[in-house]
């Protein structure tokens, strides 16, 4: 067998390819657990942007939603902390009183301002992506601005992170089932509710009656409207509930994974995110499959440095400069969405106004 | 969508006066809803100064807000150069966002555009910096135009050919172009001997100063882009396609245009004029580029295209504000304790009157077209079809 392995990997050029294979079938179960944790901010956001998008409305203000759910849920949990204490982590995955308020004021925050951008889209037909453009400016002005206002002058500000889940230890030994509870389970709770709010909000997309109207709305709202659904209110609905998983998805960045806020900290995630739901194919499970594919080439930076590969491949691997994972998830995106215009398309009323009265 | 359909020239000749009383209307018109979103969110941001006031001293400081916009006023007028300075790359990138708001494209791409002009000319001019100072600044200033271009051509081809949205592809050209300066600059651009990634020093290929102490060759050229982007629009039959197209591809089709050619040739002069931006901030402010330069020139310039409803005149006044706004945000740092950021919301509330132009119109009475008119084609496409 490895005589057979050995001989695969020492032909010219080819070779290279089987130890790539090789080299990440090695990798991949170490590294697995990290991108998971990496793509659960990407993944919430594109749960925020298919419920927009699926409706109707084009979101690319997910970038500022989260970015404002960050910074409003790490400053009301570190107030919380501040005033009635809990610096200690809690018992069960470290969760405290003032972490909790800081995700519900994180969500509540996600749906404000994604009441903002139903308000503009919808009732004050503004164009809609100017409207996405708008918040994240917004957000990123507010921030900043708060930012210095409140919390430089307070540096101790801060009420600790949620702890991830260990799974027992007989789960891990299982063959596949415990490598894959370690990378999808193996999280603080908002990485863990990840998969599931996946799988539910795929299930209600397309099983549910919920479902199939929010796709009438994004399709054809004049059908909609003449069977009776109100387009205006699902689509006013469908817009703030995504604001919910646009707060987690920023709730996770100052309160499961680093504890602290920058100015913009989401550093283009929410962007990623736009690109995972047309990645996806504007479904649940195909913007987290994207989410992970995306976090993959950043978990692959990480892991060449951690663990260089030998042979030819380490040559080739090291020849591509570092920016080059970087870079990769936008080119991919790219790519993906120059081949699969025409065959994967948006819904088909997305980013225009609706008019109740007779105008095309 | 109608008022940018051009209008033929209606009647017979009308005498100056007749002529000043309708400009001075048109005018009105146009600024109207801008003028009163300006100051509402003046307004807007006076009242979070007061609460700012709350939350740092604990009680309400009534005089804070004329305190901040005091100083303001002071740092933006009381050096008019620093004003010129940084609306200078706004002017640009504003015509860059609003000669592509008249095609119908959004160009969100800024940024990259920006940085890959700035890279390109620092990389060139460094490599000429013995060379005699007119072939060196040309040579940089052609190199940053060439890369700023090409990274514009990318989208709008992308989107005339294959139908991918621009609004997509220029948000992730925009982290790729990071990508790109990052590796450019600690690579083959990289200066031995500092201690931190840098481009190498200019040398002859620094933009001379022409006015004051800081007032450089690339504010001329901001100041030519105007009269030339507008003749390009208004003047020129390209222009008059480009609208068209933007207004109504259908329409432009079958009136014999190419959209195959117009979009891309529109997103790469868009490109064009933001790699102008970006080259002129290196050769004649920064003087070097470095693999983590940030700018937000990508979304201000979007703010000044719609503030100054895409025509160059109105986006050259725009630019002058949020110039002003920059310049004084310091002074007004130092003197009221606000801080600079709060810049920044201004500018996103003056968009959110802007996009919300109803409530304006409705505040103010005015009797107006709404501000935002000439977007609509943009987000109409972004479902995939080719408009």
């Amino acid at each position: 067998m490895d005589q057979i392995a050995d001989l695969l990997t020492s032909i010219p050029v080819l070779g290279v390819v089987f130890q790539l294979i090789g080299y990440l079938v090695d990798t991949v179960p170490v590294i697995a657990p990290i991108f998971v944790g990496l793509a659960a901010p990407i993944a919430l956001g594109a749960l925020c942007g298919i419920m927009n998008e699926r409706s109707g409305i084009v979101n690319i203000g997910i970038e500022g939603m989260m970015l404002s759910a960050a910074f409003t849920g790490f400053l009301a949990a570190g107030l919380v902390a501040q005033a009635f204490g809990g610096g200690t982590p809690g018992p069960v995955l470290g969760v405290t009183v003032p972490i909790l308020i800081g995700v519900a004021v994180a969500v509540v925050t996600g749906m404000l301002v994604s009441l903002l951008h139903a308000w503009l889209s919808i009732s004050i037909r503004a164009d809609q992506i100017i409207s996405g453009t708008i918040i994240n400016i917004l957000a990123f002005g507010l921030t900043g601005y708060l930012n210095r206002l409140i919390i430089t002058p307070n540096p101790r500000l801060g009420a600790g992170i949620l702890q991830p889940w260990h799974p027992p230890q007989a789960l891990v030994d299982l063959p596949v089932v415990g490598w894959l509870f370690t990378a999808f389970f193996a999280h603080g709770p908002i990485a863990i509710s990840v998969l599931f709010a996946v799988i539910f909000l795929q299930v209600m997309l397309f099983r549910s009656r919920w479902g199939l109207r929010t796709r009438a709305v994004g399709e054809h709202p004049r059908a909609a409207e003449t069977v009776g659904i109100d387009v205006i209110a699902l689509r006013y609905r469908n817009v703030i509930l995504g604001g919910i998983f646009a707060g987690l998805a920023g709730a996770y960045l100052t309160l499961e994974q680093s504890g602290s806020f920058q100015n913009g900290m989401t550093s283009g995630r929410g962007f990623i995110a736009l690109a995972a739901v047309i990645f996806g194919r504007w479904t649940p499970l195909g913007a987290f499959g994207a989410a992970l594919l995306f976090t993959a080439s950043e978990a692959l930076r990480v892991a060449i440095g951690l663990r260089p590969p030998t042979n030819e491949l380490g040559d080739v691997l090291r020849a591509i400069p570092n920016e080059f994972y970087g870079a990769l998830p936008y080119i991919v995106t790219i790519v993906v969405l120059v081949a699969a215009v025409g065959r994967s398309v948006a819904p088909a009323a997305v980013g225009q106004p609706y008019y109740r009265e007779a105008r095309t | 969508m109608t008022s940018t359909t051009p209008k033929p020239d209606e009647q017979a000749p009308r005498t100056g006066s007749e002529r000043r009383t309708e400009l001075l209307q048109q005018v009105r018109t146009i600024a109207s809803v801008p003028l009163a979103s300006v100051l509402l969110a003046l307004i807007v941001a006076a009242l979070i100064i007061l609460a700012s006031s709350v939350v740092t001293t604990g009680s309400v400081n009534f005089g804070l807000p004329l305190v901040a916009y005091g100083a303001l006023l002071q740092g933006a007028l009381g050096s008019p150069q620093n004003t010129i300075l940084q609306a200078s790359p706004l002017v640009l990138g504003g015509l860059a966002v609003g000669i592509g708001f008249k095609a119908g494209l959004f160009n969100i791409g800024g940024y990259g555009q920006f940085v890959l002009g700035a890279t390109a000319a620092a990389g060139v001019g460094s490599a000429l910096s013995t060379a005699p100072g007119p072939i060196a600044i040309v040579a940089a200033l052609l190199a940053g135009m060439v890369a700023g271009a090409a990274w514009g051509f990318i989208p709008g081809a992308l989107k005339a050919w294959t139908g991918a949205h621009e609004v997509v592809t220029t948000i992730m050209l925009n982290s790729i172009a990071g990508a790109v300066i990052a590796y450019v600059i600690l690579g083959p651009l990289l200066a031995p001997g500092y201690s931190f990634g840098r481009t190498g020093d200019l040398g002859n290929a620094t933009l001379p100063i022409l006015i004051g102490p800081n007032i450089h060759l690339g504010v001329v050229l901001a100041v030519l882009a105007v009269p030339a982007v507008w003749w390009l629009l208004y003047r020129s039959t390209l222009g008059f396609e480009i609208r068209s197209v933007g207004a109504n591809p259908s329409a432009g089709r079958y009136a014999g245009m190419r959209p195959g050619f117009l979009i891309p040739f529109t997103m790469a002069f868009s490109g064009l004029l933001f790699g102008i931006a970006g080259s002129t901030e290196i050769l004649g402010v920064s003087y070097f580029m470095i693999p983590s330069y940030g700018t937000s020139i990508g979304f201000d310039a979007i703010a000044v295209a719609l503030l100054g409803r895409s025509h160059p005149f109105g986006i050259a006044v725009a630019a002058l504000l949020f110039g002003a706004l920059r310049a004084g945000a310091g002074l007004m740092q130092i003197q009221a304790q606000i801080p600079v950021e709060i810049v920044d919301v201004i500018q996103a509330v003056i968009l959110l009157f802007l996009a919300a132009d109803v409530v304006v119109r409705r505040l103010f009475r005015i009797r107006a077209a709404g501000a935002i008119v000439d977007v609509k084609t943009v987000t109409r496409s972004y479902g995939g079809r080719t408009p």
